[in-house]
């Protein structure tokens, strides 16, 4: 018998301080069953490709609050891509203005939550879209 | 004829590594196949097992060693093992917080795994994917778990080399004793030694051990002569005649002491080898997984045949009393198991 559990990788990019948000989504995907690794803050694009290689993730959920999403998300989607890693969702929360969406989905990020958007949202965002390998 | 899998895990293929495991961990059907085909290229690494009191600093002193083994261009791999929530069966891993500086290193693995509720479960996923790190080459591999439920302690109980991690400021008393972890001790580490108090829980492990000397003690209870096993730990390891198990004090935070416990667990493993105690516990431990997966496969081939509603029918009658668990037992084996 199989016994699939959804694995998602929780990073914070970047030089900005905290990860109170972070830990918050953490949590409610830990109590929607799924399996949280998380690497807390200061992590480069290598590091959180690396990470969710070896952790053989489904999900890498990221939380940029300081304004550099444009820089490092496309980034992290091409070191994904190089792991063999793009077929996990990459989903990612902070204040992202609007006009940024699309080419940040062109780059291959598939979801972005504004600040305020219900954990009971991203996990039903994550259980919908994920592919469970 | 080896799978595409195996060969790549053999080529230390990064990808295929961590893929397995995940097969390993979901009980796909093609870890088997795998896990057979590797099985003779496994045996090769040093394990070490890193148990104690959450938040102790066992992944803070996981990261410090594997730095050093680094230094000495020694390859590791780490499984970091933390427990699934019993409500929801999710599970928050976060032992890689402390083990950032060995993330991007090629001659490092690190894998987190979730306990995920069954006891047998884990301990055979967690050697299942010893054994693929084991067949990619890895020198040492670290295993950390939380020196808490009964599963994790077996866990660390195989490993060669068993270090449990206090830290003082726990409370008065050495905080491992209820679980049961002081007995596999091999090496003690009192950690953050920076912290006030380390040097008192450094005397009282040391104390313990030396009153661990006599195994047994008899004691008058209700006027009788009685004979008890001595709940502590022999000072001298009878199982590996010759070891006298240290207690080390490190500061993980500033890599202090990490030296002093590298020099124990080389000399540790040393011991092992010399007193032929390395390969007697590798018999052992085959002999506890042949056993468990014979138990394991012989349940589940019975309990396919037993229908749900037998099932509840002769546990109805167990509550009304009108039969006993051994004559239940009977039924189902005569029925269903011959
Ligand atoms: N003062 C001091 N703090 C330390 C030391 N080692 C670790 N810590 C701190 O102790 C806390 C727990 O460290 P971890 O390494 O995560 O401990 P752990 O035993 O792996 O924790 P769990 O996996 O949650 O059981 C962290 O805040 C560390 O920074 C030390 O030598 N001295
Ligand atoms: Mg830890």
């Amino acid at each position: 018998m199989i016994e699939r559990k959804i694995r998602v990788l929780v990073a914070k990019p970047g030089l900005d301080g905290h990860d109170r948000g972070a830990k918050v989504v953490a949590r409610a995907l830990r109590d929607a069953g799924m399996e949280v690794i998380y690497t807390g803050l200061r992590q480069t694009p290598e590091m959180i490709a690396e990470s969710a290689l070896q952790e053989d993730v489904d999900v890498v959920g990221l939380s940029i609050l300081s304004g550099a999403h444009m820089t490092l998300l496309p980034v992290i989607a091409q070191k994904l891509k190089e792991a063999e890693m793009d077929h996990a969702l990459l989903v990612v929360g902070g204040i992202i203005p609007d006009e940024d969406i699309a080419p940040l989905q062109e780059a291959g990020v598939h979801a972005v939550f504004a600040p305020g958007t219900s954990t009971q949202d991203i996990v039903s965002f994550i259980k919908k879209n994920v592919s469970l390998n | 004829m080896t799978s595409s899998l195996s060969q790549q895990i053999l080529n230390r293929k990064r990808r295929a590594i961590a893929r397995l495991i995940t097969y390993v961990e979901n009980n796909h059907p093609k870890a088997q196949q795998a896990l057979s085909e590797l099985y003779p290229h496994t045996g090769q690494a040093h394990l070490v097992g890193v148990t104690g009191a959450p938040g102790t600093g066992k992944s803070s002193l996981v990261n410090e060693i594997a730095k050093a083994y680094r230094r000495q261009d020694i390859s590791v791999a780490i499984l970091a093992i933390d427990p699934t929530s019993p409500f929801s069966g999710g599970a928050i891993l976060g032992d890689r917080i402390r083990m950032r500086e060995l993330t991007g290193d090629p001659g490092v693995f690190i894998r987190s795994m979730a306990s995920r509720g069954n006891l047998g479960g884990l301990a055979r996923a967690a050697h299942d994917a010893i054994k693929v790190l084991d067949a990619a080459g890895f020198e040492v591999i670290l295993i950390e778990t939380v020196g808490a439920g009964q599963s994790e302690v077996e866990i660390a109980r195989t490993a060669h080399t068993v270090l449990v991690v206090e830290a003082p400021g726990l409370g008065d008393d050495i905080q491992a004793i209820k679980a049961g972890i002081l007995e596999i001790a091999d090496i003690f580490v009192v950690n953050k030694a920076d912290r006030p108090g380390a040097d008192k829980t450094a005397a009282t492990l040391k104390t313990m051990l030396e009153l661990g000397r006599n195994k047994t003690q008899q004691i008058m209870h209700h006027g009788a002569l009685m004979t008890i096993n001595n709940p502590l730990p022999p000072s001298q390891d009878d199982n590996n005649p010759g070891w006298q198990i240290p207690v080390i004090q490190t500061i993980a935070l500033k890599g202090d002491g990490v030296e002093g416990l590298m020099a124990a667990i080389s000399n540790h493993r040393q011991r092992l080898i010399d007193s032929g105690e390395l390969s007697k516990r590798n018999r052992a431990r085959l002999a506890d997984e042949l056993e468990a997966l014979l138990q394991a496969e012989l349940m589940r081939r019975l309990t396919v045949h037993v229908p749900a509603e037998t099932l509840s029918d002769i546990i109805a009658k167990l509550v009304a009393r009108s039969l006993s668990p051994y004559n239940a037992m009977q039924i189902i084996l005569e029925d269903y198991c011959s």
